[in-house]
């Protein structure tokens, strides 16, 4: 089936393109941030909006606390703003290369493309991104892309370096309808916490002070917010999991290791989102919660896939 | 609500009596901070689950660390590490959790229902002191604002000079019926498991299975159920048939297999047939037959020194090696004369002739003998034996060896090999498939999903709406709107959705909508 052949090929190329595309966007994000104007840390001035502003505006990175807004600022150069958007076009190609990739991979096995480990990260990274530029759309995230893309661009690379499967047929156990259900829930929520742990890394690197990476305020609300778009969809990952090993193997819950961590996953961001609620947990407290949570979730994709047999070992990494 | 309320007052009085003590240990545990240490023990203590072979996954590992390294396993025993899941300190930990759950939802649940009869409260004198804030340019009345804002399905409370309007209940509604649902999945989860069952059992093409517990080779059943309460059903195995991938990267991958039964619903009734698949359960009245796994059945014909058939039918072989479905086979023969009989070989699906598979399917099966003993084989010894080994090591040193070692050429169907010193013979006369099952009957399934989809819905519910209240207040015909939400983290959103709010305020009959 030499038809077949060329097409993933041709799925093959358009995954370095993604990778090279999502590195360009990664330089024009960073050099928006690296000669962008450097703001203080607000996530311990409470957003408040000044009296009588009119309509109030608290959206994205607009709360800089009066006192600070008032320190003189330099203007940033021109060009910078420039580079952000150049960088969010780029972002945009890159992501529908990676779109291209998943597609020709599709139709070059004739099935879902997420049946093994390599097509699984390629659709992860395909979610982050469009989780960021998603949320770019409705509110100005733009200090998140270098490192999105960065980590994006990482996923694919390890993806083509380590886990590269030859575009094949699945096991039987595989060929069900609940791929697309179950593994797609799963793909969208982990794109999600991608988005929600490069911010959580970010607070933490962050010191207090002035800073040239975006105010934890920011942060921890782009961590919020992806984190509560991806709860109920990693919440439903799991349950459609748990109806598709009842139609497979007799038993919705079983104990497999990657249901535990599943489990484990969810239990660790149930604790993040009541952590952020609890008073003396707000903050960094909570954003190590959701770190620590965020490490399950790869564990589970990587740990457990590669060292631990179970019967989710289809994951098909050869080594 | 906020937590902080929750939390309010939680300080231990002085000189407590043991009423007080309860109060306070009550409390303590349905505090916020002790259900998030608890969540954190419950994942902690999931931990060793998915690093310690498990006995209700993988009982044979047990027994081989039991082996290996017993002084390990005994340990390991101790702090029932093999059986997480099922342990008493497994269990202490989740039902800690779920008491500070319900400890936590009722007063919750109680105070959310006053609230709800509860109109908006009264407008704060100073508008502009609110989160958001916006001064009108048309002039407005408080009646075409309460009429506006419950155009925007507000709930609304008009006083004097002021309009209070509050919306977003659900969310709370949906926050109490997630930790609910929670509850309700546990106890589906422990009434399928003390109502339920499950076993296994290998099949022969050609064989049949009627649902009795003697029938299984491994039978785990809930704590009340009772032998006769198993579904009378029977199935005899017709047919079995794999598919495999037979060219390019993935050759020899499986692409499909089934199974192709007689299946009798109860005693008598009619028998219909059904092709088991993988995702595709047998069911009978809730008890469902899952197809796990399949390999191969040679079948042997084995004559004694006397001259006697002493053994004839299929043997379910081990699988060795998955790709090639390279299998071993243990032929055990009590029924020998002058001794008993014992074989070890290997089967090869698609023998290559020098004693290794190529392919999955069974183009050209062989069979290798590996060795032949004479000798009694302890099989009426009364102890537990594995049909997978010829005999434990100590009973193995004893026998003969009659034919030893990897040289003997492999046998086709139909071939044969003579014994040495007319001991006796083996035959090799065909090939039939097994298949492994799962069955299932688990009560608690419907109740569990019905739990669960409840959860996932409520969860979207309590995490994505937003508690919010805005104010009007009108004075000389001068018209503020100030705005707030009770939800923490979410003030972002709402700056749109109060301009959009405002909007609607001020473009009133103008607007189109
Ligand atoms: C099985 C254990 C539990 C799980 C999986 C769980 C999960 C959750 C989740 C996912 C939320 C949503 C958080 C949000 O709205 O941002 C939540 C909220 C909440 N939970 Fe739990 N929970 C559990 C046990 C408890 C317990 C024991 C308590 C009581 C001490 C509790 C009290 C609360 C409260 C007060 C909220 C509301 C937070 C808010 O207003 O945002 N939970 N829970």
């Amino acid at each position: 089936m030499p038809a077949e052949q060329q097409l993933a090929g041709v799925s093959d190329l358009f995954v370095v393109a993604a990778v090279l595309l999502y590195l360009a966007a990664m330089i024009g994000f960073a050099l928006e941030l690296a000669f962008g104007r450097s703001k203080a840390d607000s996530a311990a001035v409470p957003a408040r909006q000044p009296v009588g502003a009119g309509v109030g505006s608290a959206g994205g990175s607009s709360d800089v606390p009066a006192e600070v807004a008032s320190e003189p600022v330099v203007e940033p150069p021109a060009w910078a703003r420039k580079a952000g958007w150049a960088a969010m076009a780029l972002g945009w190609l890159g992501w529908a290369a990676n779109l291209a990739a998943i597609v020709t991979r599709g139709l070059a096995v004739d099935r879902w493309p997420w049946g093994n480990m390599y097509e699984f990260v390629v659709a992860i990274c395909f979610a982050a991104v469009t989780a960021f530029l998603g949320t770019q759309l409705r509110q100005n995230v733009r200090f998140l892309g270098a490192f999105v893309m960065v980590t994006a661009a990482l996923g694919l690379g390890f993806a083509v370096k380590v886990l590269y499967t030859a575009a094949g047929p699945v096991v039987p156990a595989l060929n069900s309808y609940w791929v697309a259900i179950h593994v797609t829930a799963a793909i969208l929520a982990s794109g999600l916490f991608i988005v929600a742990g490069v911010s959580g890394i970010l607070y933490l690197i962050r010191g207090d002070g002035m800073s040239r990476l975006p105010s934890r305020a920011d942060l921890e609300r782009a961590a919020h917010r992806a984190i509560v778009f991806a709860f109920p969809v990693w919440t439903f990952a799991v349950i459609a999991g748990a109806l598709w090993a009842d139609k497979a193997w007799g038993r919705y819950w079983g104990w497999d290791p990657k249901e535990v961590w599943a489990f484990i996953t969810w239990v660790a961001y149930a604790a993040y989102l009541h952590a952020r609620v609890t008073a003396g947990w707000r903050g960094r407290a909570a954003t190590i919660v959701q770190l620590l949570a965020f490490g399950c979730l790869l564990f589970n994709l990587v740990g457990v896939n590669m060292f631990i047999s179970g019967l989710h070992s289809y994951a098909d990494v050869s080594g | 609500m906020t937590v902080d309320e929750l939390e309010r007052e939680r300080a231990r009085p002085a000189g407590m009596g043991p009423v007080g003590w309860l109060r306070w240990g009550w409390r303590t545990l349905t505090s916020m901070k002790t259900a998030l240490i608890l969540l954190f023990l419950f994942a902690l203590a999931s931990v060793p689950g998915s690093l310690v072979p498990q006995r209700s996954v993988e009982p044979d590992k047990v027994v081989q660390l039991f082996q290996n390294s017993p002084t390990l396993a005994e340990w390991y025993d101790r702090f029932q590490l093999f059986d997480v899941f099922t342990s008493a300190w497994f269990a202490a930990i989740y039902l800690l959790l779920f008491t500070s759950l319900i400890g936590c939802v009722l007063p919750r649940t109680a105070t959310y229902v006053r609230e709800l009869r509860r109109r908006p409260p009264a407008a704060p004198r100073n508008l502009s002191r609110l989160p958001h804030f916006s001064r009108l340019d048309d002039p407005l009345t408080v009646e075409e604002a309460a009429g506006r804002l419950r155009g925007l399905r507000f709930r609304v409370e008009v006083g004097d000079g002021w309009v209070a309007a509050e919306k977003g209940y659900l969310r709370e509604t949906g926050n109490l019926l997630f930790h609910v649902s929670l509850l309700g999945l546990l106890v589906a989860i422990g009434f399928g498991s003390l109502y339920g069952y499950r076993g296994n059992v290998l099949v022969v093409e050609g064989d049949g299975f009627a649902n009795t517990v003697a029938a299984y080779d491994r039978f785990i059943p809930g704590n009340q159920v009772s032998a006769e309460s198993l579904e009378p059903f029977s199935f005899t195995l017709t047919d079995f048939q794999a598919t495999y991938q037979v060219e390019g990267a993935k050759r020899g991958q499986e692409l499909d297999y089934s199974a192709f039964m007689k299946v009798n619903d109860a005693p008598g009734a009619p028998t219909r047939d059904y092709t088991l698949k993988v995702n595709e359960p047998l069911e009978v009245n809730g008890t469902q037959t899952y197809l796990l796994g399949h390999g191969y059945a040679p079948v042997f014909k084995v004559t004694d020194g006397k001259g006697q058939v002493a053994f004839e039918g299929p043997v379910p072989c081990l699988i060795e090696s998955k790709p090639t479905l390279t299998s071993g086979c243990v032929v055990k023969v009590p029924d020998a004369q002058p001794s008993q009989l014992g074989f070890l070989l290997r089967f090869l699906p698609t023998g290559d002739g020098a004693g290794a598979s190529l392919f999955p399917g069974a183009l050209n099966p062989q069979v290798q003998l590996l060795g032949a003993f004479s000798g009694d084989l302890g099989v009426r010894s009364g102890r537990p034996q594995s049909v997978y080994e010829l005999a434990p090591p100590e009973v193995m040193r004893k026998l003969t060896p009659l034919v030893m070692g990897t040289g003997q050429a492999p046998l086709a169907v139909g071939g044969s090999i003579d014994l040495p010193k007319g001991t006796g013979k083996l035959e090799f006369t065909g090939v039939k498939e097994w298949m492994t099952l799962q069955i299932a009957y688990d009560p608690g399934r419907l109740p569990a999903l019905v739990a669960a989809g409840t959860a996932v819905v409520a969860i979207a519910l309590s995490l994505m709406i937003r508690r919010r209240r805005v104010w009007v207040r009108v004075k000389d015909g001068v018209a503020e709107v100030g705005g707030l939400t009770r939800t923490e983290g979410s003030a972002a959103g709402f700056t749109e959705e109060f301009a959009d709010i405002v909007k609607v305020l001020s473009a009133g009959g103008k607007d189109a909508r």
